[in-house]
């Protein structure tokens, strides 16, 4: 898959976050081997060492661990995976949230228009 | 211990201050940007570290020695502009790394050289532009060196071979050595930095790591340079 950066945020934030999102979809699924430190860097193009500060990052919340000679591996804790989604979703929502009410729309308002959207899907 | 360490250091072109007193410390496992504009001291400094030029006062050491014999059985250096002669076939380049130094690992040269289709019996002064500069990096990069100094190595190179210029660099440094890379061209290499040294009229301006300017700055080494060297 392709990894994109954006120029204003770290750049190990960003590789957590995209490995986030990866094992979210299932695009990483739960138990799955990483590929070493080195050839993940190659494939985003990063640094060896920020792409190791990312996956520890990632150990410390849980979603990957080591196992000593073998790698590293994504978690096969499904309740760490579903509450991880549920934070990627209310963060979503609050972004969402936030330009709503720039626009100056009120909650019972936004509730009714994502009803209707929602409706034509 | 530091792999590359100055201090004072200073050199003189005639009355011109090449490097105007230069501290500077680099540890080893780190991929480090030497960014400034043209003629702020990159190439001066990468030379002095490689024993080309002596300095006119101060000192520079490499791994706590200054530079000489010893330094150049760890030292891999990549030159601004070809220093390669151009007769020779890449076979007999490959020979000739492999009589210099220690630490050439031919049988990665050869394969990083099949993949790009390079054969043996090509002369160099038969390959393209952004050929040439393949061959010398994969050269370079072959030897299992402590400090790396890259002197320009995406210059002029199109963005296709740039990324495999980037991508070999991630691939071949060991993590207990050092890469240094000169360049101008900031956007291109910031990710692969673990931090960057601006230096300007032969000083260094500051040194700092890639996410601690974004996570401070809230914007990147690139953005940055352009405002500090604003003409």
């Amino acid at each position: 898959m392709p990894w994109e950066f954006r120029t204003d945020v770290p750049i190990y934030t960003q590789l957590v976050a995209q490995i986030q999102q990866q094992i979210v979809t299932g695009q990483l699924a739960p138990g799955d081997r990483l590929p070493s430190v080195r050839d993940l860097a190659a494939q985003a193009g990063v640094n060896p060492n920020t792409m190791q500060r990312a996956l520890t990052e990632l150990e410390r919340l849980g979603l990957v661990r080591s196992q000593r000679t073998a790698g590293r591996f994504v978690t096969d804790d499904g309740a760490v995976i579903r509450s991880l989604k549920e934070d990627l979703a209310r963060s979503q929502i609050r972004d969402f949230l936030a330009g709503m009410a720039q626009l100056g729309f009120p909650l019972e308002e936004i509730v009714t228009l994502i009803q209707t959207e929602g409706e034509k899907l | 211990m530091s792999i590359l360490e100055c201090r004072g250091l200073v050199k003189r072109f005639g009355p011109t201050p090449a490097l105007a007193g230069v501290d500077v410390t680099i540890e080893p496992g780190r991929i480090v940007g030497l960014l400034g504009p043209n003629g702020s001291g990159k190439t001066t400094l990468i030379k002095l570290a490689n024993g080309l030029l002596v300095p006119t006062a101060g000192e520079i050491l490499v791994d706590g020695k200054a530079p000489g014999r010893e330094s150049h059985a760890i030292v891999s250096y990549l030159p601004e502009r070809n220093s390669l002669p151009l007769w020779m076939t890449i076979q007999q380049l490959q020979d000739f790394y492999d009589d210099f130094f220690a630490d050439f690992q031919r049988d990665r040269c050869e394969e990083m050289l099949d993949r790009l289709e390079l054969h043996p019996t090509y002369k160099l002064k038969q390959l393209s532009k952004g050929n040439r500069e393949k061959v010398q990096l994969i050269l370079a990069m072959s030897r299992q060196a402590r400090l790396y100094l890259l002197d320009e190595p995406i210059g002029g190179v199109d963005p296709a071979a740039r990324d495999y210029i980037l991508d070999t660099i991630i691939r071949n440094y060991n993590p207990e050595a050092s890469v240094i890379i000169s360049t101008h061209l900031i956007a291109d290499v910031e990710k692969v930095l673990d931090e960057v040294i601006f230096i300007d009229r032969g000083q260094i301006f500051f040194q700092s790591s890639v996410d601690q300017i974004r996570e401070e700055k809230g914007k990147s080494v690139d953005a940055l340079f352009r405002e500090v060297y604003r003409c």
